[in-house]
């Protein structure tokens, strides 16, 4: 049951992102990268991780995506040309994608990281819960969270700040 | 399924993220495909946390999130500032700062 | 007070002399620079007579003295001290340089009034005098060197004194390039006797050599052949002589003391002191004996075809160092020395009665255009014959007992010094003859227009200062003579001057008389009695012939020169007419100058030349253009990466990515 959903989710995350590379039509990149996201969540349900699962739903498909559909409707999506200015970058991309792809997975495979070919240890039902989250980021990991939201603060009013209208056009 | 088939997924997943940012021109694209890639990190951390056990790998998955949403932002403001000033949204023709 | 508390006086005092008169030429009026320019010198020779009265109170043995200030250079096995080197020797130079250099101020200080580089001249003439006295009481090599150097400094800047004359410039830096290859043979000369004996003191020198050298070893021949390069530069000996002549172009003053009584002589008194070494190379000393004789017989025979008086008193002086240089380099040490001082005496008379007679003639020095000044100046025609007669030997002047002493030492050494000695006598007559060729030419006769001029009036004759050589105009600003002339009839200090001079060119034989006062050797002898060559003493009665047979040979050259010049002066013409060749030689200084040209300047010109247009364009600006265009290149190369895509840095970011975790996969399997 648990492999018929993997393989299900995981179709459906590599779906989205061939989709994000290969459409022309940045609003369907999108909508690919929406469905995507919506696969990962699965992918984080499998592996008993409830409250991130649901914070990508939320935060990510529904924040993050909304906000590049917004931007995408103000800009208007035009379609590409094909022509590549950089000489074999067309050529050289996938060999670098696949490449990549393989040391990636020499290294996670072929590590002496036993514990990877296992399921893990037996994990308590509020494995996944807010509550234990919660606990850690107050707790042990105040300091990225605190400095997390100042970034967030940076990062909006930089937002304003760059996108907003000044004297000349 | 062991930890490995997510891990592996994860790279899948990063390289063709990487990939597409080298082949498309669009600058949104480009910030999807980056979205790829930092999505690929989380499913890699959230399956390294249920390996070892504790909570620590989903917390660092949020704060990416958090993080992945703040550049977000500014990347799009670019872009909305790059439409304002009526320049080309294609990375390839902004290239005033060659060498 | 010791000897060698004089010693530093003696150097001291000229040295201030110089500096006070350069510092203060704007303060001190004219006549007070000449008279702290002489009496300095005047000081310093009084020290110098004390040196002399304290080391005669010295057993004759014992009589030399080192003395040092501080240390130099004390370093790695160098231990150069600044110290001097008190003994017979370097007394006697000491007395016979200041001596006549105050007798010389004293005659500038009349002959110079007009000169409007006056205070230079005395600055110039004081520091040269420091310079020669350092040389002479130099008790190491280096500072033997630096006085060395200082005096071709010197000597360029009296000779280039007139600076705006461009013939004075050119003889100035003529004298001085020579002077530099004279320079270069005494600087590797003392880094030899470093190299080999590890000291440059002369009395460790002197010691350790003949223990460290064997006679005629290629060692000390070659320091020794080195030493003879420095030597015959700095005395104008054959090859290195083009200098002298040229170097009349400086003020008359000049030419008496530097190219006739001191800095000519000062290879002689370096070949004398380093005689040790001379000794331990005979073929070295024979050389040096062989060009003495060389340079005596070619300069006699061009002095007798110039016409230039200067000149020919110049190669005068040639003929007669060539005389020392042949002295000290057989063995005969103290009797080329007493001719030195003859020498100094009667050549600075000579000079300072023909700077009268040029004064008379407003600056020309043709001696064709002179005659019958016996008439119009007669105190200086007086001494001009003193002059004459002590050089051409006539018995019982000076130059007769000093000149044929070394002769008779050579006769006494048998071999083929006996041919040295016949040498000397050609030598000799040829001496006569042209220096009463002179005499002949300029006193007797008709007086010349400038001579009658200066009977008639009493004035001296005014023309356009001009160049004597090239007859081109002057100013009388600065930087030329001007148009005023002095001569020794109007002129006090000129007069004293000369006549002291004059004494001493008749009287100071009689110091040395062979057989009845033996005043001078007696003295000097005691210096070089390590030398095996100072058993030679020829017999009172081998030496009474020599004089014999030298009094005939100048009285002969003397008749001689009556009989061309005055009784049938035809018979010069008529010589010129049939020996052609062989005056045109004479006439044009055996043409070594064209040979020098030839050999080495051309050459010389030759490289200036190829190193600018071919080295200079190829090598250098090759290299450097070269690299300009590597590194241009390079760069060109490595732009291409800035291209300013994002996506192809991106590429790059993956690329290197990739590359290192393969690296690491690789390096850790």
């Amino acid at each position: 049951m648990e492999a018929v959903l993997f393989f299900a989710a995981a179709l459906g995350a590599l779906g989205g992102a061939m989709g994000v590379v290969a459409l022309r039509n940045p609003f369907y990149g999108v909508l690919a990268l929406i469905v995507h996201l919506f696969s990962l969540a699965v992918l984080f349900l499998l592996l008993e991780s409830a409250f991130v699962a649901a914070a990508q739903v939320v935060v990510y498909a529904g924040a993050v995506m909304v906000l590049y559909a917004f931007v995408v409707a103000y800009v208007g999506g035009e379609t590409e040309p094909v022509f590549d200015p950089i000489p074999g970058q067309r050529f050289l991309a996938p060999l670098l994608g696949a490449a990549l792809f393989i040391e990636l997975s020499i290294a996670v495979l072929g590590s002496s990281l036993t514990a990877l070919s296992t399921h893990g240890p037996d994990v308590q039902a509020g494995f996944g819960d807010p509550a234990g989250i919660g606990k850690l980021l107050l707790e042990r990991f105040l300091l990225p969270f605190e400095a997390s939201s100042i970034l967030l603060l940076l990062a909006a009013v930089g937002a304003v700040v760059l996108a907003g209208k000044r004297g000349e056009a | 399924m062991n930890a490995e088939w997510y891990v592996v997924l994860s790279s899948l997943l990063f390289a063709i993220g990487a990939m597409g940012i080298l082949v498309r021109r669009s600058p949104i694209v480009i910030l999807l495909c980056l979205e790829l890639m930092l999505n690929a990190g989380n499913l890699a951390l959230v399956a390294f946390s249920r390996m070892v056990g504790n909570q620590q790998g989903q917390v660092f998955a949020i704060v990416v999130m958090v993080v992945a949403a703040c550049e977000v932002v500014v990347g799009l403001g670019l872009i909305v500032a790059l439409f304002r000033r009526k320049l080309p949204l294609d990375v390839d023709a902004l290239r005033e700062l060659r060498g | 007070m010791s000897a060698t508390t004089w010693g530093w006086l003696v150097l001291l005092l000229p040295l201030l002399g110089s500096i006070s008169i350069a510092l203060g030429f704007r303060a001190i009026p004219a006549r007070a620079a000449g008279v702290v320019g002489t009496a300095s010198i005047g000081l310093a020779f009084a020290c110098g007579v004390a040196m002399l009265v304290n080391l005669l109170g010295q057993d004759p043995d014992a009589r030399h003295h080192a003395s040092s200030l501080w240390d130099y250079a004390s370093v790695a096995g160098l231990d150069i001290k600044l110290g001097i080197y008190v003994d017979q020797l370097s007394t006697f130079m000491v007395l016979v340089v200041t001596g006549v250099s105050t007798l010389i101020h004293l005659y500038s200080f009349g002959y110079m009034r007009s000169d409007e580089g006056y205070h230079r001249f005395f600055s110039y003439l004081n520091f040269f005098v420091f310079s020669m006295l350092l040389l002479v009481l130099a008790g190491n090599f280096v500072l033997l060197i630096v006085g060395w150097a200082f005096v071709g400094f010197a000597s360029y800047a009296l000779i280039s004194f007139w600076y705006r004359r461009t013939t004075a410039t050119k003889a100035g830096m003529k004298a001085f390039v020579i002077n530099v290859v004279g320079d270069i043979g005494l600087v590797l000369a003392a880094f030899l006797i470093f190299r080999e004996l590890g000291t440059f003191d002369y009395g460790a020198v002197f010691a350790k050599a003949p223990e460290v050298f064997s006679t005629n070893e290629w060692t000390v021949t070659a320091i020794c052949l080195l030493l003879l390069v420095g030597a015959f530069a700095k005395s104008a000996q054959l090859p290195l002589h083009t200098w002298l002549p040229d170097a009349m172009e400086g003020p008359t003053p000049v030419s008496s003391l530097i190219h006739a009584a001191t800095m000519v002589t000062a290879g002689v008194y370096l070949i004398a002191r380093t005689h040790v070494l001379f000794v331990l190379a005979p073929t070295a000393a024979d050389v040096a004996a062989f060009t003495g004789l060389a340079t005596l017989l070619v300069a006699g025979t061009i002095a007798i075809a110039q016409t230039d008086l200067k000149r020919a008193i110049a190669y005068s002086t040639m003929s007669q160092i060539g005389y020392m240089v042949m002295g000290v380099s057989i063995g005969a040490y103290a009797q080329g020395l007493f001719h030195l001082m003859t020498h100094a005496f009667f050549k600075a008379l000579l000079f300072m009665a023909a700077g009268s007679i040029i004064s008379a003639m407003a600056n020309r020095q043709d001696i064709d255009r002179m005659s019958g000044f016996w008439k119009a100046m007669r105190f200086t025609s007086v001494l001009f014959l003193i002059g004459s007669l002590a050089l051409a030997a006539f018995p019982l002047t000076s130059g007769f007992f000093s000149k044929d002493s070394i002769l008779a030492f050579a006769e006494a050494r048998g071999g083929m010094y006996e041919w040295m000695a016949i040498g000397g006598y050609v030598g000799a007559f040829l001496t006569a003859i042209y220096t009463f060729r002179l005499v002949f030419r300029v006193l007797p006769g008709d007086p010349c227009p400038e001579a009658r001029h200066l009977i008639e009036s009493g004035e001296l004759y005014h023309g356009p200062p001009i160049n004597p050589a090239t007859e081109e105009e002057e100013d009388t600003e600065v930087g030329f003579p001007g148009a005023h002339h002095h001569i020794a009839e109007q002129s006090k200090p000129m007069a004293v001057a000369m006549a002291v001079l004059g004494f001493g060119a008749l009287f100071a034989g009689l110091v040395q008389v062979p057989g009845v006062t033996d005043v001078l050797f007696k003295f000097l002898d005691p210096a070089f009695a390590n030398s095996p060559l100072s058993e030679v003493h020829p017999s009172v009665g081998a030496e009474w012939r020599g004089l014999a047979i030298g009094g005939l040979i100048s009285i002969l050259g003397i008749a001689t020169a009556w009989l061309l010049w005055v009784r049938q002066p035809e018979l010069p013409a008529l010589f010129r007419e049939r020996l052609r060749p062989v005056y045109l030689l004479c006439l044009n200084k055996w043409y070594f100058d064209e040979a020098i040209d030839f050999l080495v300047v051309r050459p010389a010109l030759a490289i200036g030349r190829f190193a600018n247009r071919t080295f200079e364009r190829l090598v250098v600006d090759g290299l450097v253009i070269g690299t300009e265009d590597v590194v241009g290149g390079g760069g060109r190369l490595v732009r291409i990466v800035q291209s300013g895509y994002v996506r192809g840095y991106a590429l790059l970011l993956i690329v290197g990515f990739a590359g290192l975790a393969l690296y690491f996969l690789l390096s850790s399997s």
